[in-house]
């Protein structure tokens, strides 16, 4: 079998992003230090779908992530989101098109000051021009969406990892956004709450029609949820597909990936 | 040697980009100070931050000092100058020099490690980012309440302590150091001067924005885990208490020629 190494990279580029819906990154490059984490990624996330990015730890894919809502500032590069391009925007844009994006994070990061249901309303609170008890409904709403309608009072440090995953979700469609972006949602869960915050995903998806980009190491998480994986190695997509066409996949780095061996192209150390 | 003289000069040069992104940093504070009416509850939520939970450090710190000023005052005076100018050495002491600065010291401490460790906290468990995604500034959210609680609460913080540094010099002097509270009195009105309180006030509202400005950017500039926090938050009073010192001089010799003269 050819060495991954070997094997010529397929293109993601997108030809016309400012006429392309969904988000696009184009040739981003990023180093920290002298470690270069994205190498000229080219990608295209479409409007609807939900695309689990995979890749051993710190291979970027958070970092990708964050690049998307420009968190993190990429060294070369653009991201464009439905035709237009953020890495070139001043902060007001900037807010404007996060507006359309909800994040949940790695550790939920929840404020801890604020209880649950002030957690998620904070962004209302911040933004709409509706009613304080419009707001509260609206993040009842969302609590409850997710489960978690009778934690509304309680403070981040009284919930467990999996309530805090679930109110951190809350809080990130608390504004109706058109994208959620979820870095590693099941990671540091039982395998019980995991399929929980899966079903959640799904739920979602279904409900509010958002386009979906998850980056998580559980393969059982990535089949359940995606539409399609990519493989993030070495700063570049090396990899992109259906999930049954995942399933199928000779790739060496794939196969390797799902089956979890510490043997094969990808080395432990 | 080389090594030394390359250490040397990484060394200053990371203290000058420092210095470059501090300044950043307050320039970027003070353009969001149109926003202060908005923030005025999370503002007065700081006030309470500053002034009410320092109040135990300040009352305890000002009380020695005042205590201690007559002690040394006395010990000083006793052959050479009448016991009349006690009230005087020891009011102008402690409005001009101590008060301002021992305030700034301790409550200094106290502020720029609250700020540091909250804010260090909240960049490594990426509560920033995640208030970013809502969005919302957090130099508007987080930043600018603490600025200005700290530089509008500093001054009056002062001017409590020094209050009671004098009321305490002066229970000391007359309880325990054979000086009668007329004679004590008479010293401290002779040669009041309200230009001393306020020059101790001005110094004041420059500790606040230093104090303010060091937990802010070390807080908001932490990296890694816990071990980041730590040391941001030792660096930020480290510095406060450095750049109090220094500030002191400069605005003492500005003071001095501007007021006094």
């Amino acid at each position: 079998m050819q060495h991954p190494d070997a094997m010529p990279l397929p293109d993601f580029a997108v030809a016309d992003p400012a006429s392309t819906q969904g988000v696009v990154v184009r040739g981003l490059t990023r180093s920290f230090g002298e470690r270069k984490v994205l190498d000229g990624l080219d990608f295209h996330f479409r409007r609807g779908e939900t695309v689990v990015i995979l890749g051993r730890s710190g291979e970027g894919k958070s970092v990708l992530l964050k690049h998307i809502v420009r968190l993190l500032e990429p060294d070369a590069g653009q991201v464009w989101v439905d035709g237009e391009e953020i890495t070139g925007l001043h902060k007001r844009g900037l807010f404007e098109v996060r507006k359309r994006f909800g994040m949940l994070f790695q550790g939920a990061a929840l404020f801890d000051s604020m209880t649950i249901c002030e957690n998620v309303a904070l962004g209302l609170v911040e933004h709409s021009k509706e009613s304080k008890e419009w707001i509260r409904a609206r993040a009842c709403e969302c609590l409850a969406m997710v489960g978690l309608q009778a934690a509304e009072n309680k403070l981040p440090s009284e919930l467990s990892g999996g309530m805090k995953k679930r109110a951190g979700l809350a809080r990130a469609i608390a504004m109706s956004p058109d994208y959620i972006l979820y870095d590693e949602p099941t990671t540091g869960l039982d395998p019980i709450t995991s399929d929980a915050i899966n079903d959640l995903i799904l739920k979602l998806q279904a409900e509010l029609n958002v386009t979906s980009i998850v980056v998580t190491h559980d393969m059982a998480s990535a089949f359940k949820v995606a539409d399609r994986i990519a493989m993030l190695s070495k700063g570049r997509m090396i990899y992109a597909d259906t999930v049954d066409a995942v399933r199928e996949t000779e790739h060496p780095v794939i196969r390797q990936f799902i089956q979890g061996s510490a043997h094969g192209p990808l080395s432990v150390f | 040697m080389l090594t030394l003289v390359a250490d040397i000069g990484r060394g200053v040069l990371d203290s000058l980009a420092s210095a470059g992104r501090g300044s950043m940093l307050l320039v970027t504070i003070l353009a969001q100070v149109p926003h202060l009416w908005k923030m005025r509850r999370e503002t007065v939520e700081q006030m309470h931050v500053v002034a009410v939970g320092s109040l135990p450090l300040v009352v305890t710190t000002s009380i020695f000092v005042g205590a201690v000023t007559a002690v040394q005052a006395v010990y000083q005076m006793q052959a050479y100058v009448p016991m009349k100018f006690l009230g005087t050495i020891i009011s102008k002491s402690v409005f001009i020099e101590l008060g301002p600065v021992l305030v700034a010291l301790v409550v200094g401490g106290r502020l720029c490690a609250n700020y540091a460790a909250e804010l260090g906290t909240m960049k490594v468990t990426e509560q920033i980012d995640a208030l970013e995604m809502l969005p919302i500034d957090p130099m508007r959210y987080l930043a600018l309440p603490r600025f200005a609680a700290t530089l509008l609460m500093l001054p009056v913080i002062t001017v409590f302590a020094d209050g009671i540094a004098v009321i305490s010099g002066y229970l000391i002097s007359v309880s325990t150091l054979g000086v009668t509270a007329s004679t004590f009195i008479e010293g401290l009105r002779m040669f009041y001067d309200p230009a001393d309180l306020f020059s101790g006030l001005i110094k004041s509202f420059f500790f606040g924005a230093i104090i303010a400005m060091s937990g802010l950017f070390f807080g908001f500039n932490t990296k890694g885990g816990a071990e980041g926090v730590g040391n941001a938050t030792m660096m930020a009073v480290v510095g406060s208490c450095l750049c109090v010192l220094v500030a002191d001089y400069f605005l003492a010799a500005i003071l001095f020629q501007v007021i006094f003269d």
